[in-house]
């Protein structure tokens, strides 16, 4: 049995970024997986612990759990609604947008025009089409919404799908 | 057309409960097994089990990319006849990670994320050089929402429904 009298130091910037790039790809699903971790990059569990309890406090983790395929579930659907609205009017229209329970994210984003006028995005997931198409008029017609250009893109086929690797750089050095 | 998988009660709650806040500690497991009255195995098993079903993606951080590093959303026209192809050289980028056919006639959508800004925009101008088509891009200016977790619907359990009585 060893007592832990010494505190573990805070993690160098380079240990940091191994951390990062480690969990990033997922926990290992094993009883003791923060230890699996540390055991690895040489560190110690509670090295692991606190780092990404800070990382979370410090907002560079927004959650962290199950990352799921909204596909596998049954939710086929997937529309990115694309909206064109004034600038003076995008805070309030995004506002409403984010606190509908289906819109999964919404973000506003550069207009480039000529060819693409819209500024702000919006995610719905569903399990039909006319289930999502269902929801986006209920919430254009209960927020008076339905004056605004939009479009609705569906996706049709997912190429790609996983986390970002942020580290990729980082780790090459 | 591929089959809706069926999905047990441990799953199910799993899936409802830890998109967010999974516990930091040294047995995680157990933790979860305790709260949903089963084994630390048991907690496992499900989650290898949604792993190889490809439900679930990973364990682990959603990352708030503003300040993680550099991401942008991208798109391009691609001709309807290349889009397999083209999708396929866009994919081969360690720096993109969803990569989505969509019905407009820019008709793929995909996200780059790098370490810094300057890593970013040369792998838009790579990718851009291998498929020869000019990319959209499209940063986040202002997020909206946060991310934290999505509450899926799920049929009741026809067992479960029966176990009531």
């Amino acid at each position: 049995m060893t007592t832990n009298l010494v505190i573990d130091p805070v993690l160098s910037d380079q240990q940091q970024a191994q951390l990062f790039a480690e969990i990033e790809q997922g926990l290992p699903l094993v009883a003791q997986p923060y230890l699996a971790i540390a055991q690895q990059l040489n560190i110690s569990e509670e090295q692991v612990l606190t780092t990404i309890d800070a990382w979370q406090q410090q907002g560079l983790i927004w959650r962290f759990g199950l990352v799921v395929r909204h596909r596998k579930l049954g939710y086929d659907a997937n529309a990115m609604v694309v909206w064109n609205i004034e600038d003076s009017e995008v805070e309030r229209v995004a506002n409403i947008l984010a606190q509908a329970s289906v819109v999964t994210l919404c973000y506003q984003r550069p207009r480039v025009l000529p060819g693409w006028p819209y500024n702000l995005f919006c995610m719905i997931h569903g399990k039909s089409r006319e289930q999502v198409l269902g929801q986006l008029a209920d919430i254009c017609q209960r927020h008076q919404l339905d004056k605004f250009d939009k479009n609705v893109l569906f996706s049709t086929k997912a190429y790609k799908q996983r986390g970002g690797r942020y580290s990729a750089s980082v780790i090459k050095e | 057309m591929e089959l809706a998988i069926e999905f047990d009660s441990l799953s199910q709650q799993i899936i409802n409960t830890y998109q967010r806040g999974f516990p930091l500690c040294s047995r995680p497991f157990l933790q979860l097994a305790t709260e949903f009255n089963v084994s630390e195995q048991e907690v496992i098993d499900c989650l290898e089990r949604l792993k190889a079903q490809q439900v679930l993606s990973r364990l682990g951080p959603v990352f708030n990319h503003m300040q993680a590093g550099a991401s942008t959303l991208a798109a391009i026209a691609a001709p309807v006849d290349k889009m397999n192809q083209i999708a396929a050289i866009i994919n081969k980028s360690p720096q993109v990670n969803h990569n989505y056919a969509r019905e407009h006639d820019y008709n793929l959508w995909f996200v780059v994320t790098a370490a810094t800004e300057s890593e970013l925009t040369q792998a838009i101008k790579d990718i851009e050089l291998a498929i020869g088509y000019p990319i959209l891009v499209l940063p986040m200016e202002r997020s909206y929402h946060i991310d934290l977790s999505f509450k899926v619907c799920f049929k009741p359990l026809a067992q479960e429904v029966a176990n009531d009585h």
